[in-house]
């Protein structure tokens, strides 16, 4: 909303001595963010006048068009200069920059030589003179609105400031003239007078037979005014000032009914609707569309109708799309003697609907659905009457109203409210004070408030807790930290997630967050099937690419890997938190109970279990070598181990006793990945990634992937640990051949066995598989220690052949010998 | 052999001994003077030989001199060792500006790294840290924080809906309906922080994303006030952007507070805004059964990635979201 400061100073007494900068802070205090102070003409510099084009000479040896145009700039003589623009004929009255003058962007204009012609000058268009976008063609003006040879800058009015102001949703009266400049009087405390009050007793003659007006349902609108006059001069035009502050607000100029009822709504924030009388057929009425036909706005477009979009219509057909847009059968035209004008009070909720319903954000619209001043249906029609006659022929017929206006009701406070809520002691006078300042009434014996006309949002005790801090300035609430509690901490999960990310941090994996969006085309590429293939889908999607909820997190660390080695890098291990999606329950439809107090237990357990459980996962992908190569030498590659290493570690760290297993699981090798179990239950999957996937993404062969279902672990259990053992300990070494589809962690698990609780360590120090006909040999360490005596080596010796004799019945396991 | 002689074995001794270069030369020479075979041995070997009244004066003679021999050979001995030992460190210099570290520099996203770095920050104060899921009911992600069914804010322009539309199922739109669960789920007095992932239908731009991150915070206890909450994010404030950080309320509109305001934060020489704020509007309590004569409130709530960007000069929110190995490494475990 932009608000140009001499339009403000109409209705607010601002004194010479308040800057620009002091009213933006002001407007910024009360709540009003100034995104721009606009300063029109402080980078132009005259002679600027107004001219009339005498001749026009088309220069056509040129490949554009270039005119050598001679101008009555009110010398006495002649004045000829070369023009770009074409759309100006001879007689046309425009405005001319003279040699001397500087326009905006240090363009100094000066008598010169171009196209084989003197210029002695430049006729401008707005945008030349700061004053707009509009590049169109040059600024042209009415027969009679301008003086030949005067000054076009104060005849412009180009010396002013302009506001370009934020306007939240809550505040739709500010989307006018009057609404800011009351906001600038209460901000700098500085006088206000209302625009409306010298409309409240304008009455109009009634000469005819009018339009009638009607409101179909109470509920789409509270007051309709319909305004009749006849007798216009479709030739009036606009007066210059009118038109020059309609431009300041960023908007054309068109046509005199057209202007005024946009300067109405600028001033005041009643949007008003004119049409042609002569295309209505009887009366017009506010109802919904219902099974009407397609119906063309005044931009030109054809719009199939809802049945719900409000219209107003006649007696035969819809004329205009309510508060948002006019038809085009009854838009105001060059011929149009009588006119009808609308003034409504809609239902905010309506025109937002219709709005969004056709995509239209119109000026109309945009205060509608913010609710207007219901007062001002009545006024703002009698503000347009009144401007109507007083610029043209135009005379007033009738008037008819439906409806009446409906206020925001009276208002209970009690003032010690204010104070209690915004920590700073306020006298009930000085509260009374400040809401008559935004045009309360206040009875200060009751202290029963009574909401302005535009104040729809004033309801309860804390709006008017928020106009009275708004009036005092935020500043002055004093800044004091809240009552401590006495204790708090981190829960378990909240610890255990971040001992896990800087664990794996510090193991060399670098954490990235990716979007939480897949396809099925991925999910089903990945292996994924059943309930771990099966998620949720978004109705409006970013983009038709990525419609789903992702169902694991390694696709996308894969995604992110690939894009890392498109950018360079080689070797990296990445990993991520996050939640995943599996759609393991069919959603109902959702559960709505009114607010203002809190739902039945039933009914917030209902809500609670509609929303489907989602999980938590920690995942990472590993990608080259382990280790940077260096001069120091080369590195292994990452494989299966290393993300076996990193998930295990990961139970390890939660202290969490795991098993292992051999699974089969995407996306994962087949025969390359372990399923580890705690409780019973799988809890983590690693291991070298598909092939198949490797080589889609272009990844190194064996680049390898865990994933760890973190809200599926248990509790970690308190540590326990056991006493540490000073006597020396014995270390005793066995190798053993076994069948190569023995699996080394059964070895492991039958030695501990068959080694009794003496056994400290055990560690798989050795693997051989070049023995050939299906054998391996596996060499393991076992450290044995008793708490109270140093072992014998009898003793040592009874200890490894237990060992190796329950590997042996368990696994097969024959000592290795030389 | 006279005394003369005697002073002359031990003079050429000493000489012998400080000329050696090593410890090779060194024992040469303590062959050739304190040997078997040396002229000091010799002479003391002969002692026996001597009349009985030469004995005892030549031997304290030769005596003296072998003392003085051997506490010769013994200073050379110990500097050439010495020198020895110097040399080999000397010759074990290595070039220690060669790059050394092979391992790969992991580190935490910074998103993570500003989310602890929050919620430490509360909970030192007596915050607890809440979450909730990311699929959320809309009742708890807008009608129960007062936006009603026909908001702006609810139509698809702005929120991701799930299908089927009508379960009502959203990517919640920011942490709030945390809070609502806090509020459902606990008594006053409430203190909690909810830091977590949000959605909103925006293109991905240099400061928009449509995946995000913010931090809110609740209060609710007895005799809670705007000034409580000045209190609150003039401190959090000081603590994100250092002790000469300025804050200012400005009023603002949001449906579950009221009065509500924007926070700006004044840094490196201008405004920016920062979040929002706000009173917890009354209807919002008693929607969660909470007693609003006897419990007052306040709520706010930031971005954090914008908290990131502003305060480390970040200027293009790609770099935060597209997993860039060469991004989180600079942050390392810690800011």
């Amino acid at each position: 909303m932009r608000a140009p400061l001499s339009w403000i100073k109409e209705f607010v007494e601002i004194p010479a001595t308040i800057t620009p900068e002091q009213i933006s802070d002001g407007l910024i205090r009360v709540g009003f963010e100034v995104e721009e102070i606009i300063k029109q003409g402080a980078d132009l510099t005259g002679p600027l006048v107004f001219a009339k084009v005498l001749s026009i000479e088309e220069l056509t040896e040129f490949k554009k068009p270039v005119r050598y145009v001679g101008l009555d700039c009110g010398e006495g003589s002649t004045r000829y200069v070369i023009c770009g623009a074409t759309n100006f004929v001879v007689g046309d009255l425009i405005v001319a920059a003279l040699p001397g003058a500087v326009l905006p962007g240090d363009f100094a204009i000066g008598a010169r030589e171009t196209y084989g012609k003197t210029s002695n000058g430049m006729i401008c268009s707005a945008r030349e003179l700061g004053l707009g976008d509009d590049h169109s063609g040059i600024m042209t003006f009415a027969e009679g609105s301008v003086t030949i040879g005067e000054d076009a800058i104060s005849g412009l009015m180009i010396n002013d400031v302009i506001f370009d102001v934020a306007v939240n949703p809550d505040r739709g009266y500010a989307l006018s003239i009057r609404g800011l400049a009351r906001e600038v009087a209460g901000s700098l405390n500085l006088k206000f007078t209302d625009p409306v009050n010298a409309l409240r007793d304008l009455t109009f003659a009634e000469t005819g037979k009018g339009v009638t007006a009607k409101i179909a349902d109470p509920a789409t609108a509270s007051v309709f005014y319909l305004r009749t006059l006849t007798n216009f001069d479709p030739r009036a035009t606009t007066p210059l000032w009118m038109r020059r502050r309609i431009e300041k607000m960023g908007m054309r100029s068109i046509s005199l009914v057209v202007d005024i009822t946009n300067y109405v709504m600028l001033e005041l924030g009643q949007p008003l609707h004119a049409f042609d009388k002569s295309k209505i057929k009887g009366g017009l009425t506010i109802k919904r569309a219902g099974n009407a036909q397609p119906f063309t706005t005044l931009d030109g477009q054809v719009r199939q109708l809802h049945p719900d979009d409000l219209m107003v219509c006649d007696d035969e057909q819809p004329l205009a799309l309510a508060g948002t847009m006019g038809g085009a059968s009854s838009e105001i035209s060059e011929s149009t003697t009588e006119i009808v004008l609308e003034a409504v009070s809609f239902d905010p909720v309506c025109i937002a609907k219709n709005s969004r319903r056709h995509k239209i954000s119109s000026e109309a619209s945009r205060r509608l659905e913010r609710s207007v001043d219901q007062s001002l249906a009545e006024f703002a029609s009698a503000r347009f009457v009144q401007l109507l006659t007083q610029h043209s022929s135009a005379q007033h017929v009738a008037t008819f109203v439906d409806g009446r206006p409906k206020y925001a009701p009276l208002l209970m406070l009690d003032p010690a409210y204010i104070s209690r809520i915004l920590g700073l002691e306020i006298t009930p006078t000085k509260i009374a004070e400040l809401l008559r300042v935004i045009g309360c009434d206040v009875d200060e014996k009751i202290f029963e408030v009574d909401p302005p006309s535009w104040r729809w949002d004033l309801l309860t005790p804390a709006d008017l807790a928020e106009e009275v801090a708004r009036m005092i300035g935020y500043d002055a609430i004093p800044s004091v930290l809240p009552p401590r509690p006495v204790h708090a901490s981190l829960t378990p999960t909240q610890k255990r997630r971040r001992a896990v990310a800087t664990m794996l941090a510090s193991l060399g994996l670098a954490e990235v967050q990716t979007f939480p969006f897949t396809n099925q085309e991925t999910i089903d590429f990945m292996g994924f099937v059943g309930e771990r293939a099966s998620t949720y889908a978004i109705a409006n999607p970013m983009s038709e690419e990525f419609p789903l909820m992702r169902v694991h997190l390694v696709p996308g660390l894969i995604e992110v890997a690939a894009r890392n080695i498109s950018r360079g890098a080689k070797d990296f291990a990445i990993f991520e938190m996050g939640s995943i999606f599996r759609s393991s329950q069919k959603l109902i439809d959702g559960i709505f109970p009114e607010i203002g107090s809190r739902p039945s237990a039933q009914t917030i357990k209902e809500i609670y279990a509609s929303v489907p459980p989602q999980g938590f996962h920690v995942a990472g992908v590993l990608v080259g070598k382990v280790e940077n190569e260096d001069w120091q030498g080369s590195a292994r590659s990452y494989g299966w181990q290393d993300a076996i290493a990193a998930a295990t570690d990961i139970l390890d760290l939660c202290h969490l006793p795991w098993s292992i297993a051999r699974s089969e699981f995407a996306p994962w090798h087949p025969g390359r990945c372990a399923e580890l179990i705690v409780d019973g239950k799988a809890v983590a999957h690693a291991g070298e990634l598909h092939p198949r996937i490797i080589a889609k993404y272009g990844l190194p062969a064996r680049s390898a992937a865990f994933a760890v279902a973190l809200s599926a672990l248990p509790e970690s259990p308190r540590v326990r640990p056991t006493t540490v053992g000073t006597m020396p300990a014995a270390l005793q070494d066995v190798a053993l051949i076994v069948d190569e589809k023995v699996a080394a962690g059964d070895v492991e698990a039958a030695l501990r066995v068959g080694a009794g609780p003496l056994l400290e360590s055990i560690t798989l120090f050795d693997r051989y598989d070049k023995l050939g006909d299906g054998k391996v040999s596996l060499a393991f360490a076992l450290v044995f220690r008793a708490e109270d005596r140093t072992l014998t080596g009898a003793e040592i010796t009874a200890l490894r052949e237990s060992a190796v004799a329950e590997a042996a019945r368990a696994t097969g396991a024959t000592l290795r010998t030389a | 052999m006279n005394q003369g002689e005697v002073a002359q074995w031990v003079d050429q001794a000493r000489s012998a001994f400080a000329a050696a270069q090593d410890l090779d030369s060194l024992k040469a020479a303590r062959l050739a003077h304190a040997g078997d075979k040396s002229p000091i041995a010799l002479a003391s070997r002969s002692l026996g030989s001597l009349p009985a009244d030469q004995k005892a004066s030549v031997g304290k003679i030769i005596g003296e001199a072998k003392a003085a021999i051997a506490a010769a050979l013994d200073e050379a001995t110990a500097k050439l060792e010495r020198e020895q030992d110097e040399r080999v460190l000397r010759d074990e210099v290595v070039d220690i500006t060669l790059p050394v570290s092979r391992s790969h520099k992991g580190g935490l996203h910074p998103i993570t790294i500003i989310k602890n770095e929050i919620s430490d920050f509360f909970v030192e104060q007596g915050f607890s840290v809440a979450e909730g899921p990311e699929l959320e009911s809309g009742w708890l992600n807008f009608d129960a924080l007062n936006i009603p069914a026909d908001h702006p804010a609810r139509t698809m322009q702005d929120t991701f809906f799930i299908e089927p539309v009508e379960s009502g199922i959203v990517l919640r739109t920011h942490t709030s309906p945390v809070q609502i669960r806090t509020m459902l789920e606990n008594e006053p007095p409430i203190y909690v922080i909810c830091p977590g992932r949000t959605f909103r239908a925006d293109e991905l731009d240099a400061t928009h994303s449509p995946v995000f991150h913010q931090v809110e915070g609740l209060v609710i206890d007895k005799g809670i006030t705007m000034a409580h909450l000045k209190g609150t994010l003039d401190n959090f404030a000081r603590h994100m952007f250092g002790a000469d950080v300025t804050t200012r309320l400005r009023p603002s509109f949001f449906p579950f507070t009221e009065p509500s305001a924007e926070v700006d934060i004044f840094f490196n020489g201008r405004w920016i805004e920062w979040g929002g704020c706000g009173m917890v509007n009354p209807r919002v309590l008693a929607s969660c059964g909470i007693d609003t004569e006897i419990y007052s409130g306040f709520a706010f709530g930031m971005g954090l990635e914008r908290t990131l960007m502003v305060r480390h000069g970040i200027t293009d929110m790609h770099d935060i979201v597209e997993g860039d190995l060469r991004f989180t490494r600079q942050f390392g475990v810690g800011l």
